[in-house]
Formats: C-alpha cells, structure tokens, sequence
C-alpha cells in the first residue's frame, strides 16, 4: 500500500513543480488526514520524557511530534516516567528495539548520560527537548530543543519589572526539578523587587490552593504570584481571591484556561514555552538528518521561548489551545 | 489488637450500651481522640507564637479549609480503619470521582446534576467492587485495594485521553447546572469575618453523622467489633461481610462529596491528581487515635487529626519558614503530634 502510494506520488511528481502550488496545498491537506507528505522509509523516532502521568504540557509536545510524525511518515512511539532510573531503562528498550531515532528530554541528566553514551554507540541519533540544554552537547545528542529555562525566568523578571512589581511568589509545583529552580532563579536575577519562592504540593490543587492562601495572608506585600505551570495559574487566581489578595498572577506556559483568563484581565501575562514545537521539531530534524543530514543550531540550543503573551495577543490563541496544540 | 485497646473489648456486640454508662469524667480520658485534641492544642499555640498571621480570622478560614479537605476523606476511611481495613484507593477515587461526572455531563452535554448523579453510582460501585473483592477474596485489604488503585490511575488517564483527547477534562463551566452544583459543593459562606468553604460544612456533617453512627447505632457496635474480632462478631451474629461491604461504600461516599468539591471550584480535573492523597487520609485517622490494627478510634478524632494536618501544613508558610525545609518541618511536626497522642493515650491507660 505504501509502495504503491509513494510510486504514484514520485510519478505524479516528475515534471512538476516541487514545490508550492495547489499540490503543495493538497499535500498539506494529506498530511491533516493522517497521510504522510513524504516517501521515505518508515522510520520509527521513539520518545521518553521525564513527565508525570496526566501532565497537560506533555500532552501538548506528543500531539506536535505526533503530527509531524504523520507528515514525515514517522512511526511515532512516546513513554515517560519521572524517575530518572526508569526514564533511562525506557530509552534503553528503545535502543534495545533498534529505533531510528531518540527523542529524550535531560530533566535529571545523569541519570541519562550512561544510556545517552549507548544509543550514540548504537549509532541512534538523539535529540534532547525542553531540559538539558546544558549537557545535550556533551552527551552527543544532534540538537536541542527548548526554552532555556534561566532566560525564560529572566524575561519574567523584566515583565514584572515593567509592571511595576515590588514583591513576587514563585509558587514550585514539584519540589527537586531543576527546570523549576532555574525559572525562579532566573527571575529572581533580573526583577529589582523581591521574590520569594514557595513549594506546594502540584497533585493536590486544594492544598496548592491553600498554601498560597496562606502565604498571600502572611504576607501583604506580595503584588505578583508567578506559577510554572499553566493549570496553577486558574489556582492561585483563586486563592488570592479568598486571600483578599491584589496580586497579580503570571504563569510559566499555557492551556485554554489561561487565554481565557488572559482575555478577562484575570492573569497577567504567560509565558510560553511552545511545547507543540518542541515536540514537532524534534521529529521533523530526526527526519531531517536521516534523510538529509541536516542539523540545527550549530551545536547551540534552538529556542521555542520565552514568548510573552499578554492579553492582546490571547485572542489569537484561544482557538489553539482548545484543541490542545497551544 | 484488643490489648491495646482494653476499653474495646472484644464483645461489644454484646453489650449494646456502649460506653455510655460509666461516669463522665472516665468517659472523657477513655475517648481516643483524647491525644490528638491535646496535640491539636500544642500545635496551636506553638504555631500562635512563631506566625504572627495565624491567628488572623482569615487564616483561620484558610486552615480550615485545608483541614476540611483531608477531612472529608478521613472521616470514613478512620471508620474503615475502626472496621480493620485499609483502602488505598482512596486518593485516586477522589479524582476518579470527579472525573466521572466531568465526562459524564460534557460528553453527554448533559445536566451537571447528571453528572453528579452518575459519578455517585459509580463511585459507590467502585466502594462496592473493594468490600465485596475482600469478602470474597478473603485477601488482605493492602493487596485488593492497592490493585483497585493502580487500575484507577490507569483507568483515569486512559479514559480521560481516550473521551477527552487530552490529560485533562474539558470546562464544564458553562454547563446547565453548574452554577448550583458549585453552591453545594464549593462555594464560600462569610459568617463575620470568616470566609468559610463549604466543604467545611460537608466536613463537619459528616463527623456529626459518623460519630452517631458509632457510638448510637448498633451498626456502630458492629464495627468496633468487626475491627476488634471478626471471628468473634460473626459468633455473635454480626454481619461481617455488610459492614465491611458499607465502609468502603462510606469511603466511596466521602470520595465523591471531595471529588465533586474538586470538579465544581476548578471546573476541569487534571487526570493525575490524587495519588498519594490516601496516606494523608490514613495519616489523619491515625493521630486522631485510630489504631492501625483496628476496633479503636473515632471519627471526631480523625477530624482533629486532618485539623492538625491543616494547621501544620498551613502553619509553616503562615511562620514564613525557608520554604525547602517545608517538607522537613511538616513530618516533624505530625511525628511529634502522634507521639504526644501516644503519651496521653499511655497515661490515661495507666491511670484507670
């Protein structure tokens, strides 16, 4: 069935225009019904992250690399699991499998770089998304994709910086990730008022809420709540309602509930990482290398953030993040 | 097991009077939340001293709120542990539960009272499928109840990808329905200067309904003395298998009334919530004095045990400590809370 398809697509493409044109269009509109774009072999990419179960954000990433993954004509297969040791036995039945391509995130990195070492002397290409910008070079991966997560703090910081913010929370939603701790870091490095950090328990939003009741109620001065995931922004609305609370809040990455809440002044700003991105690119440049050997970022990270969204530009997104690709 | 509990004897069946006919004051240091309202107080007042916030109305409101949603689920499951079982599918059934009704009304756009309709059904089904396994099974409550909460977690990431497309469930928010499901299960009454959730209300409803259960109903009887000797209760003509069977229907009851609180005051479910949830519960029933092997404690005392767990938790960001020794502090906290109770109860015991 492939065969036939892709002899009937390289005839019908000889003499053609390869690109752009109606064909382009009906080749777009192919790859929106589940059919690939491309002829090339299919590939299998595996991914393994470090998500919990049940994570939005990561739902987000497989749907970009899983749509890519349709174009490009990828079998796409995605595991995860929190702990460091088990992420690094996931990727090692991959390379038992004998994919064609790995997708890993470096959340906890050592745990990663003996498994990482295997997989490059397999001869699998890797690429790292979203954490381990820092070590993704040295553990031999292609390319990394992601927002460097100091940066996205400090551009926080001057975002409260420019509202006029004296005193802020940084509210961890998961205590020991250093992803978390870079993005407080981070703002805490370039915002001139004073930030504070609380950690609460993220698999519980009655006690998160509850906690930053009781920090906004402990402290007065407080004037800005920042969250690092989009589901504890619409919480600490909340809370710092029930706390009586003016502070404003702001949030690390995105979900329909925050362009909602955007829209109605409710939030502040976000930022957002564009998780689609990192999943899409990730296959995409896997694709890319073996069939062309192609790299990006001349062994730097790519970046997908921090992109700042106000309420101005939530109107646009709303229709994006219903269907779960924003 | 009854040993340490002498002022549970094995037989209560047989004397249905319960403690009701000794003198007032023994009355008084034979209850076994004794400790955990002695411990109760010194974790208010150390926390009265070291936050100058704390004893603020509002806080006050905070804490009982963070206190009411542990203790809406503990209530039951110190019943349960009363009865000599465990249920560790606790903390996921709440999510379950909300889940549940979420899916439910969307998916069928249907009333949210649907919803909520169906997912207690459900919920209680579930609560079934646990009493009925373990009587049938005869298996130890940890194993049947520990599958129960593995196939939950599954079953609520599975099933909410699978419906929804996604980890987390769509709004509901602006369903038929929802304005007043939320005034039952989440809404905020100010009586002075105190905003008080009404989970408080469902919280303590439910103490006021589980203490009349044990201590004025045979039923009550019946459970102390399933959870002191299940051998001797059947002797006596106590149905086992049912009480067993409507405890974890009452945990399942308590999961629903915190799952629906979850679904109605933030109006999606994350579908990974909840796990790690049911050690707090157990927690809670513990420092409240119910005993891990059974046939001794209260649902009063479990109410103070989620009130110490409130208070600590809440207290410690309330005293402005650094916020990584967070963890550090509230175990060390709880441990000297159960220690304290342990010393109380020891006392009493060699008092009488």
């Amino acid at each position: 069935m492939t065969a036939v398809l892709a002899a009937v697509l390289g005839a019908t493409l000889a003499g053609c225009s390869s690109t752009g044109g109606k064909r382009a269009e009906e080749r777009a509109a192919q790859a929106a019904e589940g059919r690939a774009a491309v002829n090339t072999p299919r590939w299998t990419f595996a991914m393994v992250t470090h998500s919990g179960d049940g994570d939005t954000f990561w739902d987000i990433v497989q749907k970009g690399a899983e749509q890519a993954a349709v174009k490009d004509n990828i079998k796409f297969v995605y595991a995860h699991h929190e702990e460091g040791q088990q992420q690094a036995q996931l990727v090692q039945t991959f390379i038992d499998q004998d994919v064609d391509g790995l997708i890993v995130t470096l959340a906890k990195p050592d745990a990663m770089k003996g498994v990482l070492a295997k997989a490059r002397k397999a001869g699998i290409p890797v690429i790292t998304v979203n954490s381990g910008s820092e070590e993704s070079k040295e553990f031999g991966a292609l390319t990394h994709i992601g927002q460097d997560e100091t940066i996205a703090g400090e551009a926080v910081g001057e975002e409260l910086n420019a509202r006029g913010k004296k005193k802020a929370l940084c509210v961890l939603h998961e205590q020991g990730n250093v992803g978390h701790e870079q993005r407080c870091d981070g703002t805490a490095d370039t915002f001139d008022g004073k930030l504070e950090k609380l950690y609460v328990e993220g698999t519980n939003m009655p006690d998160v809420q509850s906690s930053i009741e009781a920090k906004l109620q402990a402290d007065e001065d407080i004037d800005a709540v920042v969250t690092l995931g989009a589901p504890f922004a619409d919480t600490a609305a909340k809370a710092a309602d029930q706390a009586g609370s003016d502070a404003e809040i702001d949030t690390f990455d995105l979900n329909a509930k925050v362009v909602t809440a955007l829209r109605d002044g409710t939030l502040g700003f976000a930022v957002d990482q564009q998780p689609y991105l990192q999943g899409y690119q990730a296959v995409d440049l896997l694709w890319l290398y073996r069939y062309n050997a192609n790299a990006l970022g001349g062994g730097r990270p790519v970046l997908t953030g921090p992109q700042i969204i106000t309420k101005d530009q939530a109107d646009d997104l709303a229709d994006y993040t219903r269907r779960s690709t924003r | 097991m009854s040993a340490a509990a002498p002022t549970r004897a094995p037989e209560p069946a047989a004397d249905d009077r319960g403690p009701a006919h000794r003198s007032p004051a023994r009355r008084l240091l034979a209850r076994p939340e004794l400790g955990a309202v002695v411990g109760a107080a010194a974790v208010f007042l150390f926390f009265s001293v070291v936050a100058d916030t704390f004893l603020q109305w509002s806080s006050f409101g905070t804490v009982l709120y963070a206190s009411s949603t542990i203790g809406i689920m503990a209530v039951p499951v110190a019943l349960l542990m009363i009865g000599g079982e465990f249920d560790l599918s606790a903390g996921v059934l709440v999510t379950s539960s909300a889940l549940i009704s979420s899916m439910f009304s969307y998916q069928m756009t249907a009333n949210v009272w649907v919803g909520i309709g169906v997912s207690l059904l459900a919920t209680l089904a579930i609560g079934f499928f646990n009493g009925f396994m373990l009587t049938r099974t005869k298996l130890p409550s940890f194993i049947i109840t520990l599958g129960t909460f593995l196939m939950l977690t599954g079953a609520n990431l599975g099933f909410t990808r699978f419906i929804s497309g996604g980890v987390s469930t769509k709004t509901i928010g602006d369903m038929e329905g929802f304005p007043a499901a939320q005034d039952v299960f989440a809404s905020s009454l100010t009586i002075g200067d105190i905003e008080l959730k009404v989970t408080i209300l469902w919280w303590f409803g439910l103490v006021a309904l589980a203490t009349w259960i044990l201590l004025r109903t045979r039923t009550g009887n019946w459970i102390f003395a399933v959870g002191g000797n299940a051998d001797a209760a059947r002797a006596v003509g106590v149905p086992v298998n049912r009480i067993r069977i409507g405890l974890y229907m009452g945990v399942a009851f308590g999961a629903w009334i915190a799952g629906q609180h979850l679904l109605m005051s933030y109006d999606v479910v994350q579908s990974g919530e909840g796990v790690g949830n049911e050690f707090l519960y157990i927690i809670a029933a513990v420092i409240g004095g119910c005993l891990m092997t059974g046939g001794y404690g209260s649902a009063i005392g479990a109410a103070v045990g989620a009130f110490i767990f409130g208070m600590t938790n809440k207290g410690i960001v309330y005293a402005q400590w650094g916020a990584e020794w967070f963890k550090l502090f509230l175990g060390a906290m709880l441990l000297l809370a159960v220690l304290l109770n342990a010393w109380v109860r020891k006392r009493v015991e060699a008092r009488k």
